[in-house]
């Protein structure tokens, strides 16, 4: 039988990962939708209004689904990581409070002027709700990741009699070292994610026909953030290795596939690592590569897991794959967004079949890559909750495992309906011509605004 | 007046935020299956779905403020709350999305009406049961609560669950009586009254069990010269009860409503009453479970920043969607 410990880890992954995918898009949704209506507002062009009436209902629909499962993780911490509460909130429930308090309220108390207010406040005062929510999720983010860096490496604490972490220095606790690298890789990645998506449904509405505007505009904005962001991702990955390098090694050395300590450490980019037995049958490497990333020098000796204390390391079977998946995508979206740019010079952008259908296939690829990536750096994060100083086993609730078993079961049906549902009303959303959706241009005519379908086709 | 203390006030006044707002948000759903029509369940509906966002917040204000200020307090109250808090949250869920879900459809609008109903009178009910748990006290060992997973259950948790579903019955009405015309005002205040008589009876039972699970409750109650100190608070409920009853005859639109919240608020009071000094009863007190004066000094600042900016925004929210709410207020 499972213990209570095992089910709450995996209760607090599966609640955890259908979450990330809420807000990594609704994160990039909101600064799109705020683009948006500040296009339409500076160059009065309809088809900027229909694209952000369109989109708007497909966020309402992430967003809600984000503030539900949202409310469900501030509360797993206390049912089943009672310990980790107890000793960690002087330090993280303060960083959370601020999350609550300069995000979610914010994004709350606007959001509904967003969605129902158009008629009522007027055009400016709108947007100005549309970029209070878009601040929101912007600081939500910000403070969600402090918290979560913080348990990577942590900083500015001293503990207690009674074993609690204690503030000593805000500073470093809410700047602490892996936060900035972190906060940038994930902002990056919600953009990135939004952009695929929007891109994938403007590619499958020009399949249906090319000359279609509204799909125009949406693949080439989402392919211009492909090509300017998925590159300097890619830079902002590096950084945020490198620092993981000298923060968590061990991490490392388990996505890197590295059982054994080598001076000149090859590349290993395909291979079976193998925990029991501490070695990689690898497959395909490429010589010294690995210690020229990771140190800038091809000689320089990267440390195996093998000679880190076997209590103290993550397992690589799990986040070696986990990491080549994220990395994998992200070249796949840079491939993508250089092609963009070379069709878009050969003025081929819009009549390549090919590119449109690849677009399409890319559209859940964001997804993929951000939650690949959380089980890269929290698995990497094992054996601990917080990274050296407290460890999984000692963090979690003195609660029977029949009632953590219970609690799984009944969230994991929960959410593949009711998740899954919201899933397919999005797709039914998505399936909807953006230049034929009436529902978007009724709200036009009631601004009193031309209510003129861009249809030139 | 201690650092501690004031966070204990500031947590309060999260709660009771979110007590009324979120109970008639949560009244709505209660209210639906007397709700026939479906124009009707439309116009309810609108009248919280540019708010009920940010009244859900308070209850995330109330979680991450008990986590930051009184850790503790956090750790222990969770899991001995397990079952009720998760039920809660599972109610929440499947009422949160039908805001959104029940217009993506039309086929399938009475399936997703059943799940804001399920959702919102089992996240009440689940709500009243953990409240109640609560009062009833909590055992801690050590720095952890010791007792087994269905510790919350007894006959007291599960009449203070039906008292919350009456209670928030009865906001949800009289928010539909202040936020509707005509005939649905009509039917609104019929149910109005039943849901005022139902929640009034529920007030009395609970304020005359409560003494009784607790000698220090009963002591808090009923001794002299205690007593005179905690006397106004029945007068009150007294007066207020009055007041309520005759603005739902006399069909005044905003009254039912107000004096429904004063009667929540009295309640609350007098449940801060029996508990006070304690934040878990029955032994752990505010300043055993409070974080260290660092965190809460740090973010006593944001509070003192952004309350004031939170409560402007949201009464302008409130003040854009002011007035009845009409059949065709909808961006779907």
């Amino acid at each position: 039988m499972f213990e209570a410990i095992d089910l709450a880890r995996f209760q607090f992954a599966f609640v955890v990962s259908f979450h990330i995918i809420f807000p990594a898009f609704t994160i990039g949704l909101a600064s799109y939708l705020a683009v948006l209506e500040g296009l339409w507002l500076w160059k009065k062009e309809d088809r900027y209004l229909n694209l952000f009436n369109y989109w708007l209902k497909i966020f309402a629909i992430a967003f809600g689904m984000g503030v539900v499962s949202g409310i469900v993780m501030s509360y797993q911490f206390g049912t089943n990581w009672s310990v980790f509460s107890d000793k960690t909130g002087p330090v993280l429930g303060p960083l959370m409070g601020y999350e609550v308090l300069s995000a979610f309220f914010l994004e709350a108390g606007f959001l509904g002027i967003m969605l129902f207010g158009m008629n009522k406040v007027g055009k400016q005062l709108h947007f100005f709700a549309t970029l209070m929510v878009a601040f929101g999720t912007f600081f939500s983010a910000f403070w969600i990741l402090s918290v979560n860096s913080w348990m990577h490496t942590p900083a500015g604490f001293s503990i207690n009699e009674v074993g609690q972490f204690v503030p000593e220095d805000w500073i470093q606790i809410i700047f602490n070292p892996s936060f900035p690298y972190r906060l940038v890789h994930m902002l990056m990645a919600a953009y990135l994610t939004t952009a695929f998506v929007v891109g994938a449904v403007g590619a499958w509405h020009l399949l249906k026909n090319n000359k279609n505007l509204c799909a125009r505009t949406m693949l080439s904005m989402a392919m211009w953030m492909a090509a300017i962001v998925a590159p300097l991702q890619l830079v902002a990955g590096d950084m945020h290795g490198l620092n993981t390098l000298e923060y968590q090694p061990a991490k490392i050395a388990a996505m890197e596939g590295h059982y054994e300590t080598k001076k000149g450490a090859p590349l290993i980019l395909f291979g079976i690592p193998d925990d029991d037995a501490m070695e990689i049958n690898s497959i395909v490497e490429i010589p010294k590569l690995g210690s020229m990333i990771l140190k800038h020098d091809f000689d320089a000796e990267i440390k195996g897991l093998r000679d880190f204390p076997a209590d103290e390391i993550p397992p690589a079977e799990i986040i070696f794959w986990s990491f080549r998946i994220m990395v994998g995508i992200g070249m796949a979206m840079i491939a993508l967004g250089l092609w963009s740019l070379f069709l878009r010079f050969k003025n081929l952008f819009y009549s390549t079949r090919l590119f449109h259908q690849i677009c399409l296939l890319m559209g859940p690829a964001g997804f993929i890559a951000v939650i690949a990536g959380w089980v890269t750096t929290e698995v990497g994060r094992q054996p601990f909750t917080v990274y050296g100083v407290l460890r999984t086993v000692d963090s979690v609730s003195p609660i029977d495992a029949p009632a953590v078993a219970t609690s799984l079961l009944v969230f994991i049906v929960t959410y593949f309906l009711v998740f899954g549902a919201g899933t397919y009303y999005i797709f039914k959303q998505f399936s909807i011509n953006p230049e034929q959706d009436k529902d978007a241009t009724k709200k036009v005519g009631s601004l009193g605004v031309s209510l003129k379908l861009f249809d030139k086709a | 007046m201690s650092i501690e203390l004031i966070w204990a006030i500031i947590l309060s006044f999260a709660i009771f935020a979110y007590v009324v707002l979120d109970g008639f948000d949560l009244g709505i759903g209660i209210n639906y299956p007397f709700i026939r029509s479906k124009w009707e369940r439309d116009i309810a509906m609108n009248t919280v779905a540019p708010v009920w966002d940010g009244n859900e917040t308070w209850l995330i204000l109330g979680g991450g403020g008990l986590f930051a200020a009184f850790p503790l307090a956090y750790s222990v109250v969770l899991p001995a709350l397990y079952v009720p808090l998760t039920a809660m949250l599972i109610g929440l869920i499947l009422r949160g999305v039908a805001f959104e879900f029940r217009w993506k459809d039309k086929s399938k609008t009475q399936i997703w009406d059943k799940a804001f109903i399920i959702g919102s009178i089992g996240a009440t009910f689940f709500q009243g049961v953990a409240l109640g748990a609560f009062i009833q006290g909590i055992p801690i060992e050590g720095r952890a609560f010791n007792g087994d997973w269905w510790h919350w259950l007894s006959p007291f948790s599960i009449f203070t669950g039906i008292a919350l579903v009456f209670g928030y019955g009865l906001l949800g009405s009289t928010w539909l009586i202040y936020k509707t015309e005509n005939k649905t005002k009509r039917h609104m205040q019929m149910l109005g009254k039943r849901f005022f008589i139902l929640t009034l009876l529920m007030i009395l039972i609970v304020s005359l069990w409560t003494p009784y699970l607790h000698p220090e409750y009963f002591e808090k109650w009923f001794s002299y010269p205690r007593i005179l100190y905690v006397l106004p608070v029945p007068l009150l409920v007294a007066i207020s009860t009055v007041c309520c009853f005759r603005a739902l005859i006399k069909n005044n639109d905003l009254q039912p409503f107000v004096w429904s919240i004063i009667l929540f608020l009295l309640s609350f009071i007098g449940l801060m009453i029996s508990i006070y000094p304690n934040i878990v009863p029955p032994s752990l007190d505010i300043w055993q479970a409070a974080a260290p004066k660092k965190s809460l000094q740090f973010l006593l600042v944001g509070v003192l920043i952004f309350m004031p900016i939170i409560l402007v925004y949201t009464s302008f929210t409130y003040w854009v969607f002011r007035g009845k709410t009409k059949p065709d207020e909808s961006y779907h």
